[in-house]
């Protein structure tokens, strides 16, 4: 089924033909204690303290979080504030490397997900840190402890990677299948669900095809290519995509009995259950015609920005933006401190002219960003009652539903800060709610 | 784009700019918007100079030269960010030469450009503010200040205009018959060839079907139009002036003859269809174009005008704030369609 409105923007697949290339070892990392949607958890290690490659950095702090661990081995070097992807300075653990890259001894292989039973293997994801890999970072295992009465029976993999340039998810499909489907499966067994689906956009059938091939005979999937369309990948649309069922508005996947999760997830639950390795590796995507050598590697979470762009031969000229994800929904980057973190599906570096800078110029009611909402929304007018601080009656336009993939401002003729405005929206909105939760 | 914040050499650290996503943006923008609709216009338009010749030119140059000067006055009058080079405020002038009879003189067309710019446009808050088409506006104060001049047309003589006479438009000769009690068999009607090609008496730009037709197609191909505005038009004008037909063919106008004659094809593809002053949402484009073929075959079957495109669009332009509200899109997740409704059924 197709989903109501969307855009087709240039694709800039560029990188889809290159193999995944490891970064070799660097000299040091910054580990962010919060890399997850969530609590962030304490530390586990002090200044000084020798760690090894895997060794858990971190306590979580409730059932929302996760572990971080250390990407080498090597020595604790501080705890400190660090440039974060979020656009502030968060603490976190920076490690000197020994070079040595030695694993940690504690880790615990579970061996085959089949003989295990499903809440070992929920702990387990837990213990490895695993988040969503495409950007939102939810914790893994609470994804995969629905309530009772949300049965879940339509287990779905997000092949779609509908963000221009990004080419991670595709190139861990092909070159990674047979742990995808490991993945899958074993994430499967966890809910014990029967009904697999996966989903891939018609412009890489390359990539659905080595998923097919590499589907074990005991996990029964459905094999789906869907049409190139962004946001396709946004799990509401994709749900539909698939099984014609709607989430309802201000709900979860979980109450249409559906659940998704990322390419780059299930390639880590494979490697966090056969082999016990943490999710301390990831596949990024660095690319934008402001990166003079784009690639698709294998990094490890808390490599600097700063060594990755100059693996790839450094910035252009008239780099103007470093963006952590893809063009439509991406943060852009003010440090090259910053470390790669779990969620980093994508480093685009994109130079002055192939960037837009927002004004607030009229809105001339062209309409095309109601054609164009994914949510049905209608982004014009409630534009103009975020500009005029009408945020009362921008929640009553539904401003709450806005998922921010941008769609309306890259259609908008009147170049509006849309997604900017809708931000501010939902911020004052909370701001009124905790204020009159106070009085 | 500013140079600020924008780092010219390589270096360590080189300055980024910060802003909210989206990074990138599509290629469509407001002067591209607004220059497309001046390619659609000009085929109508060209057809309007042929065939009215100097006279008409003059009233084109009046038009967009006035929009263009009040344009540049008042922005700079009242110190707003506009532009020029957004060519809203040639599109108006274009669209108010088209609007006017081709014989106009230059005062009533530099009154009408006054009107359409100054105050059916800046002084509501420039583009995107004002809430009726200002092109309209200026015809129809036009129409109800000089209507001897407005209602004075030119015959469509060719361009070099050797005989100066006028005549009656399509739909003028039609009412007058009428009322003169007489059948519509016996009246001297322009014959379906003319009215498609344009060889008429009209405004300057309304003459030509074929040619408006023309751009029109080529603005929904576009994008810039959605089919909803001048189909509901269209369609609402056939059906309610086919009715009466049917019922007494000798006493009306066929629908065709009504679909074909006056402004119907301007105003349903460029003049409903300003992006401005219509709806934002699909349902209420087609409620907006239902309700000004409703209005125009109205006031053409039994209001005091021949012709009532003008009036029933910016009637319509009054109700577009109330049918954007009435039509807002359903919300996903939303409505009857929802997951947990259809299992439990």
């Amino acid at each position: 089924m197709r989903f109501k409105g969307g855009v087709h923007p240039d694709y800039h697949k560029e990188t889809a033909g290159l193999a995944i290339e490891t970064l070799p070892l660097l000299p040091r990392y910054a580990v962010p204690l919060s890399q997850h949607l969530g609590a962030p958890g304490t530390p586990l290690v002090t200044k000084g303290q020798q760690v090894a490659k895997g060794e858990p950095l971190s306590q979580p702090q409730g059932f929302v979080s996760v572990p971080v661990h250390a990407p080498t081995s090597g020595a604790v070097k501080a705890i400190k504030d660090w440039p974060h992807p979020l656009g502030r300075s968060l603490p976190a653990v920076e490690i000197e490397a020994d070079g040595e890259d030695r694993l940690w001894d504690g880790l615990a292989p579970l061996g085959d997900w089949r003989q295990q039973a499903p809440a070992a293997l929920r702990d387990a994801l837990k213990a490895a840190g695993l988040v969503g890999m495409g950007g939102a970072t939810f914790p893994t295992h609470v994804k995969l402890s629905p309530p009772a009465d949300k049965p879940i029976d339509t287990f779905i993999l997000n092949g779609a990677e509908c963000e221009p340039y990004l080419t991670s998810d595709h190139r861990a499909m092909l070159e990674q299948a047979p742990a995808v489907m490991e993945g899958l499966g074993l994430m499967a067994r966890v809910l014990g669900v029967k009904r697999i689906i996966i989903g891939v956009e018609a412009n890489k059938p390359d990539a659905l095809e080595a998923l097919r091939k590499a589907c074990p005979p005991d996990v029964a999937a459905e094999f789906v290519l869907l049409e190139a369309k962004y946001p396709q990948g946004s799990e509401k649309h994709l749900i539909v995509a698939l099984t014609g069922r709607r989430v309802p508005a201000g709900g979860l996947p979980m109450d249409v009995g559906c659940l998704v999760q990322n390419v780059g997830t299930a390639v880590a639950a494979c490697e966090a259950v056969g082999q016990g390795l943490p999710l301390i590796e990831r596949v990024t995507t660095v690319t934008g015609e402001g990166i003079a050598r784009p690639a698709n590697l294998r990094l490890r979470v808390g490599t600097l920005l700063a060594d990755v762009i100059a693996h790839c031969g450094g910035l252009g000229p008239r780099i103007a933006k470093v963006i952590f994800g893809g063009p439509m929904m991406g943060l852009g980057q003010f440090s090259l401190e910053v470390p790669v973190i779990k969620g980093t599906s994508g480093i685009l570096c994109l130079p002055a002219e192939r960037i837009t800078q927002y004004l607030a110029d009229p809105c001339i009611r062209c309409g095309t960003c109601v054609d164009a909402c994914p949510m049905g929304l209608v982004p014009s007018a409630m534009g103009v009652l975020a500009e005029r601080g009408r945020f009362a009656d921008l929640a009553d336009y539904r401003v709450g539903d806005c998922i921010e993939c941008g769609s309306c401002a890259y259609v908008c003729p009147s170049f509006r800060p849309l997604v900017q405005l809708f931000r501010r929206g939902k911020a004052e909105l909370r701001a009124l709610e905790s204020r009159s939760g106070a009085a | 784009m500013s140079e600020d914040g924008i780092a010219k050499t390589p270096t360590a650290a080189p300055l980024l700019v910060m802003s909210s996503s989206p990074h990138v943006h599509s290629d469509r923008e407001v002067p591209r918007i607004m220059r497309d609709v001046l390619i659609a216009l000009a085929p109508a338009l060209l057809m309007g100079l042929w065939f009215f010749g100097l006279p008409a030119l003059r009233v084109l140059v009046f038009a967009v030269g006035g929009c263009l000067c009040f344009e540049w006055a008042t922005l700079r009058l009242l110190k707003r960010p506009g532009r020029l080079h957004d060519l809203s405020a040639a599109v108006t002038g274009v669209l108010l030469a088209m609007n006017l009879p081709p014989t106009s003189p230059w005062w009533l067309v530099l009154i009408g450009a006054f009107v359409a710019i100054v105050i059916a446009k800046q002084i509501y808050g420039g583009l995107g503010y004002n809430p009726f088409n200002p092109a309209l506006v200026a015809r129809v104060l036009l129409l109800v200040s000089f209507p001897v001049q407005m209602t004075t047309w030119a015959l469509p003589t060719g361009p070099l205009r050797l005989d100066g006479g006028t005549g009656p438009t399509p739909l003028g000769t039609l009412r007058e018959g009428l009322a003169l009690g007489r059948s519509v068999d016996e009246l001297a009607l322009t014959p379906l060839w003319k009215l498609l090609v344009g060889v008429r008496g009209g405004s300057l730009g309304e003459v030509s079907v074929i040619a408006l037709l023309l751009g029109g197609l080529y603005l929904l191909w576009r994008g810039h139009i959605r089919w909803q505005i001048p189909v509901g038009f269209l369609a609402a004008v056939a059906v309610l002036s086919g009715l009466p037909w049917l019922l007494d063919p000798a006493r009306h106008g066929s629908p065709v003859y009504h679909l074909l004659s006056g402004g119907l094809f301007l105003g349903a593809f460029f003049m409903a269809t300003d992006m401005v002053t219509s709806p934002v949402t699909r349902r209420g484009m087609l409620v907006f174009g239902l309700g000004c073929g409703l209005l125009t075959a109205l006031i053409r079957l039994w209001g005091g005008y021949p012709e009532g495109v003008s009036f029933a669009i910016l009637l319509m332009n009054a109700a577009t704030p109330l049918i954007d509200r009435a039509t807002r899109p359903r919300v996903f997740g939303t409505g009857r369609r929802l997951y947990e409704e259809r299992k439990a059924a």
